[in-house]
């Protein structure tokens, strides 16, 4: 039975610690950094309080929030953070680490641009550039997809098949400084929603054990684990993932039923007809859904396939998304450099390559640094999309827009 | 440990080691491991003497025989003898 729910104005920020702070978990570990640093402060502010449980760990980097977060999860406590950019950077090695372990933590990403030169405003470079870390990635369009990321985050991480941790990324600044209605659910749905942190069964040292450090029932974990069984290790990663393409639509379809609101790993928008597609995740979706709405107005048959799951990546769903739609451009609002193209092009070419019949597909990179991802550069966009139409073919593979030449 | 290593969907999840370390010894690391045939050995002890590991033992009988607890399985042993009279087996 849905809830009633309670219609509040908060920035995308505050929309984490809000549903975080519902969530109640056992442990926070988080070093603030710009744009991430509203939710550091309004947790605290929560823990002095008394609103949650949670035992707050002011760390002195980002390294030691994951480090304290891998930890507490271990010890089978529920354990969150948040970070950007330099901060995700600082992290790097334990992101593998959380992840190899199969510990379900949950961190927020508020995505914002890696230096150098020192820039704080949003772009993809810090999550694009750990999204082979082996977390679970779920990318935001507006705060009120971030409020109920944060909470189904922890279902998706816990899910017995996946058992991995998840990041939630939200635009820097776009999201989360920028106030909006965000409808809440009441503590005690969320509570409900979550409920206690399952554990896998694994063989410890005296028989089977919960996987949590306990010492009644003691096991090691993550100790060396060299040529002969580091392989099957990872591989079980690899299925963790494909079993969260099923796992995290199950969450979603539990999570509709209080909260009336039904995500999925990807939200096609006016596909059935389209002659010219756009691919693409985060904030900047929303301004491209309107530019279609545009388009359509004057004729133009434009769509918007917006992916809301990266990792893992869906595949399945954009092949069907896309059907027999001729061109497809893909927005990548981050570079990788000295690659083909942006990290989102090359999994949605790799995607379409053993398609028989597939799309003219060319890659458009904005937005870097916090560029403006205006109207009219998604027009421009779409223009271009149009022209490989016409031409049949793909002049450009891969576009820088936005940048003064 | 046994020769026989759990495949991926046996192991347990989460880089748990199969074994606890005080029974996970470096020879497990080995992907082949020696096979001495006795039958044609003229006890010249050389593998004993050529082992990096120190794991091939020379019995009483004069024999030698491998600490497979050891042995990494790098061969030096069979490209040594003189008689070619071990032979690197691939491990299951």
């Amino acid at each position: 039975m849905m809830q009633r729910q309670v219609l509040m104005g908060i920035n995308g920020d505050e929309a984490v610690a809000y549903a975080t702070k519902q969530v109640n978990p056992d442990v926070l570990a988080a070093y603030p950094i710009t744009p991430q640093t509203i939710i550091v402060e309004r947790f605290s502010e929560y823990v002095a309080d008394g609103l949650v449980d949670t035992e707050f760990v002011a760390v002195e980097s980002e390294h030691s929030a994951l480090s304290n977060c891998i930890g507490a999860a271990a010890a089978g406590a529920r354990a969150f953070t948040a970070s950007a950019a330099n901060g995700l950077a600082l992290m790097w090695e334990m992101t593998y680490i959380a992840a190899s372990l199969r510990l379900p933590i949950v961190m927020a990403i508020v995505n914002r641009a890696l230096p150098g030169p020192i820039n704080i405003h949003n772009d993809h470079s810090d999550s694009m550039g750990a999204r082979d870390c082996g977390w679970i990635q779920v990318y935001c369009e507006n705060s009120q997809e971030v409020y109920d990321a944060c909470i189904e985050a922890w279902r998706m991480g816990e899910h017995p098949d996946v058992q991995l941790p998840v990041m939630v990324c939200l635009d820097g600044f776009t999201l989360s400084h920028t106030m909006e209605n965000v409808l809440t659910l009441p503590d005690e749905e969320v509570e409900g929603f979550v409920g206690e942190r399952g554990y896998m069964t694994i063989r410890g040292h005296m028989g089977d054990a919960e996987f949590r450090l306990d010492p009644e029932t003691p096991l090691t974990m993550g100790p060396c684990d060299l040529q002969d069984f580091y392989f099957e290790h990872k591989l079980q990663q690899v299925e963790a993932m494909k079993q969260a393409l099923d796992a995290i639509p199950e969450v979603d379809a539990e999570y509709a039923k209080v909260s009336g609101r039904r995500y999925g790993l990807i939200h096609p928008y006016r596909m059935e007809d389209a002659e010219v597609a756009l691919v693409g995740l985060g904030s900047t979706m929303g301004t491209v859904r309107h530019v279609v709405d545009g388009l359509r107005e004057e004729g133009v048959k434009a769509g918007l396939v917006k992916i809301r799951v990266f990792r893992p990546f869906p595949e399945e769903d954009i092949l069907e998304a896309v059907g027999d739609v001729p061109v497809v451009g893909v927005l990548d609002k981050s570079a990788s450099f000295g690659a083909p193209g942006g990290p989102l092009y090359e999994e949605v070419k790799t995607t379409f390559y053993d398609e028989s019949d597939r799309p003219l597909i060319a890659d458009y990179i904005y937005g870097l640094g916090g560029r403006d991802a205006s109207q009219g550069l998604i027009r421009g966009i779409f223009r271009s999309l149009e022209g490989i139409r016409s031409r049949g073919e793909v002049a450009e593979k891969v576009s820088f827009v936005g940048v003064r030449e | 440990m046994s020769e026989q290593k759990p495949g991926w969907r046996e192991l347990h999840r989460g880089a748990v080691p199969y074994r606890s370390s005080e029974e996970y010894e470096t020879g497990d690391w080995g992907v082949e491991r020696p096979e001495i045939d006795l039958s044609r050995c003229t006890r010249c002890v050389l593998c004993h003497f050529y082992c990096p590991e120190g794991a091939i033992k020379v019995r009483e009988d004069g024999y030698t025989e491998v600490d497979f607890r050891y042995c990494k399985g790098c061969g030096i042993c069979a490209a040594e003898c003189p008689v070619k009279c071990i032979e690197m087996v691939r491990k299951t």
